[in-house]
């Protein structure tokens, strides 16, 4: 295949790529979509192998093989619950495949370069390795973090921003080593040091920030594709990363204004301290029982459902499912409010709900439904906590003050399925629990949703 | 413990405080229920609906009064019922406490316990057993039926064949619950219908049922009814004068009046003078729904409808939800039903006279050999709570400043973002080869289409989204692809090698586990 057949194909797979993210904006588009993106993509490849410069067929042949026979088996079995941790452990790939590609690019430099083209590759390759670095360290970390290997909490070292800031200084050293010809270890010690900061970075980064990290992992594996992309001058890999890179950094930003926090903030870690004292809560927390429970959702006419992690964790997902099939079928409008920072995924809940047969034109988002909550009989929040506090609109000292929030305290009833007394990961006060329409229906999710389910036919 | 309802002894009360589907309920609480016979037979409910409920039926009502440790009914109760009464006893019914000194003073003498349903706070807690607002939706459904009765024309306007016949024009004085039924019961016929309310916030739920605000021409703060437990508190006279002159000027086109202006412990304020009246057209109909308590129009007759001499017929019936006993009663006894369930927590069939809680100390009016009326204000204030005083009101102007500079702002940012990312552009193209600039344009125009597309995905699809573009990420294996057959040696096509067995993990595993997704997502 001439090189003209190969720039054919890659702006077809480009184009390809492109509707295939086009295509998410709707449901029913997107499974059609999903097949663009795989066609884009073995057009990509089979060009690539077929095209001038490429000889060992058999040998990539048997790695696509495994590759494949891993990767559909690995999908095949994935919980969707799992999910997070799934994405985290691909992006990883993507990073390390970055890192060696660009040690590769070093030890097999390409010949008859002028000296500022030499730079520039030495630049890309730099830039390339250290994106791909931390992309490959931050994704295990947020894999093990997300799987429960490791303690979800925020490892706050002490003079941590120094320590970033010192291992960004020793690669910008290495770098000017390395641009002088000071050989490949250079390379080799910025690895190091990037895969440290990468590990570092979101050590640092407490559980419920999650969504930020992954879609930040999902930008920068984005990035690293497009620095490879320079590297090799593959203006292919430059249009798929800054699509990706782009991708994943809107995903990020959509999550930090949900939760009304800087973009740096999260990265860097930590939680916003308070700015004066919590606003005084008065009244108490009033336990209900699942008959209580069963009796208002026969009487109510419109239901809002609003899950959170904690339905994920408890695994309740299957009897939300079944009690809302129940609820619709006596003809009543049950329908889910979901956060855009609800689970440890950009639309986490939404995969979850659809994988337990929720329909998902009654899946609504933030706001679809806010305005609606003052005309609904009956709100049941399962596992969520800080995403309906109306502390963030009603105290101006709260940390989370001015994060948007599900306001189902205007609901005429509003049932909260937690486990028990405590609070939520950011550590504040929920109001909501004191309300005087909200009552407390203490206990696992699943057995008290399944406790439920046996009061309603 | 035993819940027994007598037959009303009032003579036109067809309501009963008990239905056999609120017996059955009563049950579940642990209670038994004994009913008088014939009790429920002019609100449809026969003693063998009843018995088929599993409540006792007794022959006479002193049986009943007798039998019964918890007493429910509706009207406020006569001597002989208040005779009736014993210690320890607790009745559940309208009760009028403002103005029934000698019923109270009855029920301390004996030691029973007295709920008047008129006395439930109106807090959203409540809202299950407040009878006050369940029967006022029913006289303002009532009202509109009852002036379509009396009013000799269409609500809705029509063009037939016939000729053109134009729609009732209907004003609602007062837009509390009743005045709100009222006005959805009129506009769902098809009349044109106007409201009026002394407080300017319900014009809101007046537009959101269909009708037409009346506004008046004048500015004082009108309080809003949340400091007054949500009545419509008692208004200045130059704001009555207002509300007169505007009244006046409508009266000629207006074909029904329904007035449900009604103020707590006071006489109804007069709103349709005798002059407005006169000056209605022929055939029109008045329904007051404040007779009882002298008329919002003096010309009212209680319990009586007549017609003035200028062919305007006034309505004064006091007993609307009574003329809809059967919907009335099923309300009722649900009102009571849920005050009963909240007076017994336990659900053991045991009373739980609980003063310690808002709603029911509210209601209590007598409470073992005391009266307790009238209460103290509750610890919660009512429906709309504190105003905010936090954030002052921005006028318009300000408002319009403000977004004004904030644009202003965003502009300034924006070209400042703009004039940087060209320098730093001038800069790149002065030292980088053509050939890099070339790559460039791709990756910059390539950022934009991303933006692009990706601020329309679905905010559901995000997931997926992550999964795909994991997917096509890993098209830097195109880059271990041209690597592995360079011949740089063992390590560059081993490192190849790993890169491309990754890469391919990642595509698949990224395609697969999106189309799987994405299957998921099913319509209803």
């Amino acid at each position: 295949m001439s090189i003209g057949l190969v720039t054919a194909g890659y702006i077809a797979a480009s184009v390809l790529f492109i509707l295939a993210l086009g295509g998410l904006s709707d449901q029913e588009k997107a499974k059609r979509a999903v097949w663009f993106g795989i066609i884009g993509m073995a057009i990509a490849v089979i060009v690539t192998v077929f095209g001038p410069g490429v000889n060992s067929i058999w040998l990539l042949v048997a790695m696509i093989a495994i590759g494949a026979a891993i990767g559909t088996i690995v999908a095949q079995r994935v919980e969707m619950v799992g999910m997070p941790q799934l994405v985290a452990a691909l992006h990883s790939f993507v990073g390390l495949a970055a890192v060696f590609i660009g040690i590769n690019s070093v030890l097999h430099a390409p010949m008859g370069l002028t000296h500022a083209e030499e730079v520039i590759h030495d630049v890309e390759v730099f830039l390339g390795v250290f994106i791909g670095a931390i992309t490959f360290t931050g994704s295990i970390v947020a894999y093990g973090k997300l799987a429960g290997k490791l303690d979800g909490k925020a490892m706050i070292l002490p003079g941590r921003h120094l320590m970033n800031i010192v291992g960004v200084v020793v690669s910008l050293i290495m770098l000017t080593m390395f641009l002088n010809g000071a050989g490949i270890w250079t390379l080799l010690v910025m690895m190091v040091v990037a895969f440290a900061i990468g590990a570092h970075l979101v050590m640092a980064i407490g559980g419920a920030d999650m969504p930020v990290v992954v879609s930040m992992l999902n930008s920068y594996s984005g990035w690293a594709a497009a620095a490879t992309g320079f590297m090799l001058g593959n203006d292919l890999l430059i249009v798929v990363g800054a699509l990706v890179g782009s991708s994943g950094a809107i995903l990020s930003y959509i999550m930090c204004v949900a939760m009304n926090r800087k973009f740096l903030a999260v990265i860097l870690g930590g939680f916003g301290g308070q700015k004066g004292p919590a606003m005084e809560i008065d009244g108490e927390q009033i336990a209900i029982d699942a008959d209580g429970v069963a009796t208002a959702l026969q009487e109510a006419d419109s239901v809002v459902i609003v899950p959170g992690y904690g339905m994920a964790v408890a695994q309740a997902q299957q009897a939300v499912s079944e009690l809302t099939k129940r609820l619709r079928d006596a003809g009543k409008n049950v329908r889910f409010a979901i956060h855009p920072v609800a689970g440890r995924l950009p639309g986490h809940m939404n995969v979850l709900l659809a994988e337990a047969r929720v329909p998902y034109d009654i899946v609504l988002e933030m706001d679809e439904i806010n305005d609606d909550f003052p005309e609904t009989d009956v709100v049941i929040v399962i596992g969520s906590n800080d995403i309906v506090n109306p502390a963030a609109q009603e105290d101006p000292n709260s940390p989370i003050a001015g994060m948007p929030v599900l306001e189902v305290w205007n609901a005429k009833q509003v049932f909260v399925s937690k486990r028990g007394q405590g609070t939520g990961y950011s550590g504040i006060e929920n109001p909501l629990f004191f309300k005087e329409n909200t009552r407390m229906f203490y206990g696992d999710a699943k057995d008290s949703l399944n406790a439920l389910l046996t009061r309603i036919d | 413990m035993k819940i027994g309802t007598p037959k009303e002894v009032f003579d036109t009360e067809a309501r009963v405080a008990m239905t056999p589907a609120s017996a059955e309920l009563l049950q579940k609480l642990g209670y038994e229920c004994v009913i008088e016979t014939k009790a429920g037979l002019a609100a449809g409910f026969s003693d063998a609906t009843y018995k088929q409920a599993g409540v006792e039926v007794v022959k006479t009502a002193a049986a009943l009064w007798k039998a019964a440790d918890i007493v429910a009914k509706v009207r406020q109760p006569d001597a002989t019922e208040l005779k009736r009464l014993r210690k320890d006893q607790t009745l559940i019914s309208f009760f009028n406490p403002g103005a029934n000194d000698d019923g109270m003073e009855a029920a301390r003498a004996k030691g029973a316990n007295v709920i008047a349903m008129e006395m439930v706070p109106r807090i959203s807690r409540a809202q299950k057993m407040d009878a006050l607002s369940s029967m006022a939706n029913i006289a303002g459904y009532r009202a509109v039926i009852e002036a379509g009765n009396n009013f000799g024309r269409f609500f809705t306007g029509q063009v037939t064949a016939a000729g053109k016949v134009p729609p009732a024009k209907v004003l609602v004085v007062g837009a509390g619950v009743a005045g709100l039924a009222a006005i959805g019961t009129s506009t769902s016929l098809g009349a044109i219908t106007y409201a009026f309310d002394v407080r300017p916030e319900v014009a809101e739920q007046v537009e959101s049922m269909g009708a037409e605000f009346v506004y008046l021409d004048f500015d004082e703060d009108q309080a809003d009814g949340a400091a007054t437990g949500g009545y419509a508190p008692v208004s200045s006279p130059e704001f009555r004068e207002a509300q007169l002159a505007k009244f006046r000027e409508l009266a000629p086109e207006i074909d029904i009046v329904i007035t449900t202006a009604l103020i707590p412990n006071r006489e109804a304020p007069e709103l349709w003078t005798e002059d407005m009246v006169k000056a209605m057209k022929p055939g029109s109909v008045i329904i007051d729904l404040a007779a009882e308590k002298g008329g919002n129009c003096k010309l009212t007759v209680m319990d009586e409808k007549i017609v003035t001499k200028n062919g305007v017929t006034i309505v004064g019936y006091t007993d609307f939800p009574s003329r809809m006993a059967s919907q009335a009663s099923s309300l009722y006894a649900n009102n009571i039903r849920h005050m009963i369930s909240d007076l017994t927590p336990e659900k053991d069939g045991q009373i739980n006279h609980d003063m310690e809680d808002d709603v029911i100390r509210g209601a209590t009016v007598a409470f073992e050999g005391e009266i307790t009326f009238p209460p103290p204000p509750p610890k919660i204030q009512a429906i709309a709570a504190k105003p905010q005083e936090t954030a002052p009101v921005k006028t318009a102007e300000e408002i319009k400043a403000e977004e004004a500079a904030a644009a202003k702002a965003a502009g300034r940012s924006q070209t400042i973002t703009l004039v940087i990312g060209g320098l730093i552009m001038l800069l790149i193209g002065q030292y980088a080869p053509v050939s890099f600039m070339q790559h460039f344009i791709v990756f910059v125009l390539s950022i934009f289409i991303g933006f692009q597309v990706i601020w329309n995905v679905s905010h559901a699809l995000h997931t997926p989204l992550m999964a795909i573009t994991n997917a096509i990420s890993s098209v830097v294996i195109i880059g271990a692809l041209l690597q592995i057959s360079v011949g740089g040696g063992f390590l560059v096509t081993l490192l190849a090698a790993i890169s491309v067995l990754i890469a391919s993990i990642n595509i698949v595993g990224g395609f697969v586990v999106t189309r799987r997704m994405l299957a998921m997502f099913q319509k209803s």
